[in-house]
């Protein structure tokens, strides 16, 4: 079973401004007690926005501009902290089907890769041009070309980059791993027999 | 050509080279808790798979369980759910549950050390960031999320792209009163919470070398907060001797061959790493977070930046860290007030950490302010504590003595702070909403430096309280 092929995201954009923006804010843990990852997208940065609000700002995912929202803006270090699943999960539930930032963490990068929501890097020039682009106009549309490595807003085009790994995972699919991972099972066998404490050093 | 352990730990689990370039690499040791496995297992149940070697994982909890009552069923009906459904997955898959009965439940990364499932040249996966842990005993071991424990189960493999490595050398020995959480608090400052994207980060030198491998361990498990997947330190006699006798350790002449491999993984001398930092070990001071991430710290006899200071691009950031703290700009870290004092932690809830707390609390009496407790970070930890009479010495002085699990660390059980309150905290993360308050505040530091904060009511230089010749010993 393979994923999904995505070559482009298309759609409005909502930008998130800061640096070292972690999963306990993305959905604090509070929310992790469940089975099931269903409704999560309702926590989406619950106490952000929270605290945004009594201070009379609008957290840009409270903003009902950006509610259709199918592009996330972020800066560096997006993801950091917890290994938790529950964020880009909460962020896909939501909407949102390829990230743009500075950087990721990289297991927030793998998690995301996993659930087939591309992130692509940018330096911070061109993030800060991007998210102007989304505040002056929640209603521009942004191109997000995973194939060609960039993304167009307003009529201009900015480069991204993305790892060719996962690059190709998302052109032909693969970024839903387990069927991948299960095709010469064979080898996976051959391996553990390889390794001497798999039995024990017996 | 000499290598790193990294490298040849990789080689030899690597399966294949998948057709999008990234790596096939072989899980051998995998992890589960309550918390992250339920939603893998369902999706495997929904694409009809299997679990491939239910031997090779093995599952406790830890997350969610409540430290105070742990009789069944839980009060936290949510709790109850999620540890009832990680009971039937694995009893359904054949997996080995180390449960609250089996006397071998604690966190995830202090069991699987403890009972000798840690060995040195293994790969290790867990649905925990804080599984960088295990590689004190120079397994290279990943946090992954919930899709990736799908994957495990269902091939005990992951699709992985190679790490660069950056070897850490503290050089020289650490003074009384500074710990493996001070230096690794130490490198996040100075590399950043994004420095480590990218890397393993490898530690060597001679403070890490002289080591414990309870201090091995708090080092690997925070390199996770410098942005670093994956920390090891090279097995040495320290490790073999840690190893030897415990439950799932070779046994006998195995154990023989065993370190005999377990040494071979070991970075070879002259190995070439992609990047390489020294630190002097003397010139580190026990520490303090003062801010919202783990990067933002100060020496004890330091204070918090002031805003012209700060480099101009971070100068907003940490005008919220000081504003969301509740700090004045330049103000001395020491002397601050907190409201609770919590021991407890996959970084620092181990015997060797209690120990040290305990021989600063012993025949005190926590501040009346303060609200103190100790949640040992595994069910034999807690045994041998007791059996040092550390239980007493804690009870005596004030603080709740608990059963193990995460608890405050992040305040998934009815352990969590209220309001404002300010947090000693020997654990890992000082986000803000960390410890189940929204506007909690964590400072995270040193197990001796929460004990001597608990007597205190505030942020005190430990050194001063052992540099005195009564509890000075044994360092
Ligand atoms: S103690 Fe904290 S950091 Fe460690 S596994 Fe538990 S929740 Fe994660």
């Amino acid at each position: 079973m393979a994923g999904e092929r995505i070559r482009v995201v298309t759609g409005t954009a909502v930008p998130l401004r800061g640096d070292d923006i972690d999963t306990d804010r993305i959905i604090p843990a509070r929310f992790l007690k469940s089975i099931t990852f269903d409704g999560l997208e309702q926590h989406l940065f619950e106490d952000d926005r929270r605290e945004a609000a009594s201070r009379a700002h609008a957290h840009p995912f409270s903003n009902p501009a950006y509610a259709r929202a199918s592009v996330l803006l972020v800066n560096a270090n997006f993801g950091c902290g917890s290994s938790r699943e529950h964020a880009p999960q909460a962020i896909q539930r939501r909407g949102i089907r390829a990230i743009v930032g500075q950087s990721f963490s990289d297991i927030f990068f793998g998690n995301a890769v996993a659930l087939g929501v591309p992130c692509l890097t940018a330096a911070r020039e061109t993030l800060d041009a991007l998210m102007t682009i989304a505040e002056r106009d929640p209603g521009a549309v942004f191109d997000v070309d995973v194939e060609a490595k960039a993304i167009r807003a307003a009529d201009r085009t900015f480069p991204l980059e993305l790892g060719a790994a996962a690059r190709e995972s998302f052109l032909d699919g693969s970024w839903d791993a387990t069927g991948l991972l299960l095709d010469r099972f064979d080898e996976v066998q051959r391996v553990a027999a390889r390794l001497p404490y798999v039995d024990s050093f017996a | 050509m000499p290598h790193t352990l990294l490298r040849k730990v990789w080689d030899a689990h690597r399966v294949r080279m998948l057709p999008n370039g990234q790596t096939q690499l072989f899980v051998g040791l995998h992890l589960i808790h309550e918390v992250t496995s339920p939603q893998a297992f369902d999706m495997l149940r929904a694409r009809g798979g299997r679990v491939a070697f239910p031997d090779r994982t093995i599952a406790t909890v830890d997350h969610i369980v409540p430290t105070r009552d742990q009789r069944r069923p839980f009060g936290d009906l949510m709790a109850e759910e999620m540890i009832s459904s990680l009971e039937a997955n694995c009893r359904a898959n054949g997996i080995r549950l180390l449960d609250l009965s089996s006397g071998h439940q604690g966190i995830v990364h202090v069991i699987g050390p403890e009972l000798g499932l840690t060995q040195p040249g293994m790969t290790i996966a867990c649905g925990d960031s804080h599984t960088s842990t295990h590689g004190a005993f120079g397994a290279v071991a990943f946090g992954i999320g919930t899709s990736q424990v799908r994957d495990v189960l269902a091939s005990q493999c992951l699709a992985l792209e190679p790490l660069k490595v950056r070897r850490i050398r503290v050089e020289g020995r650490l003074s009384a009163g500074v710990y493996a959480k001070d230096v690794i608090l130490d490198v996040i400052r100075r590399l950043g919470v994004q420095g480590g994207v990218g890397f393993a980060y490898e530690y060597a030198g001679e403070a890490v070398e002289r080591m414990s491998m309870d201090e091995r361990m708090t080092l690997c498990n925070m390199s996770i907060e410098g942005g670093a997947r994956v920390g090891y330190v090279n097995p040495d006699t320290a490790t073999f001797d840690y190893l030897r006798g415990r439950p799932y350790a070779p046994q006998g002449d195995a154990f023989d061959r065993a370190c005999a491999w377990w040494q071979s993984m070991a970075s070879d001398p002259g190995a070439s790493y992609d990047d390489e930092i020294v630190l002097r070990a003397g010139a580190i001071a026990p520490t303090v977070t003062w801010g919202i991430n783990p990067g933002q710290s100060v020496a004890i006899d330091g204070r918090v930046p002031s805003l012209h200071e700060a480099p101009a691009a971070e100068r907003e950031q940490v005008a919220e860290a000081l504003s969301f703290m509740g700090f004045a700009p330049g103000q001395s870290i020491a002397g601050t007030r907190i409201d609770v004092a919590f021991l407890g932690s996959c970084t620092n809830a181990r015997l060797s950490d209690l120990r040290e707390a305990a021989r600063i609390v012993r025949g005190q009496r926590v501040a009346p302010n303060v609200h103190a407790l100790v949640v040992p970070g595994s069910q034999a930890v807690r045994a041998a504590a007791e059996q040092e009479g550390l239980d007493r010495v804690f009870s005596d002085a004030g603080f709740e003595w608990r059963g193990a699990g995460c608890s405050m660390c992040l305040a998934m059980n009815p352990d969590r702070l209220e309001g404002r309150q300010v947090c000693a905290s020997s654990s890992n993360r000082n986000f803000k909403g960390r410890q189940g308050s929204p506007t909690g505040r964590t400072l995270l530091m040193s197990p001796a430096m929460v004990a001597a904060a608990a007597l205190a009511g505030e942020l005190v230089d430990v050194r001063t309280i052992v540099r005195q010749p009564e509890v000075l010993h044994g360092r």
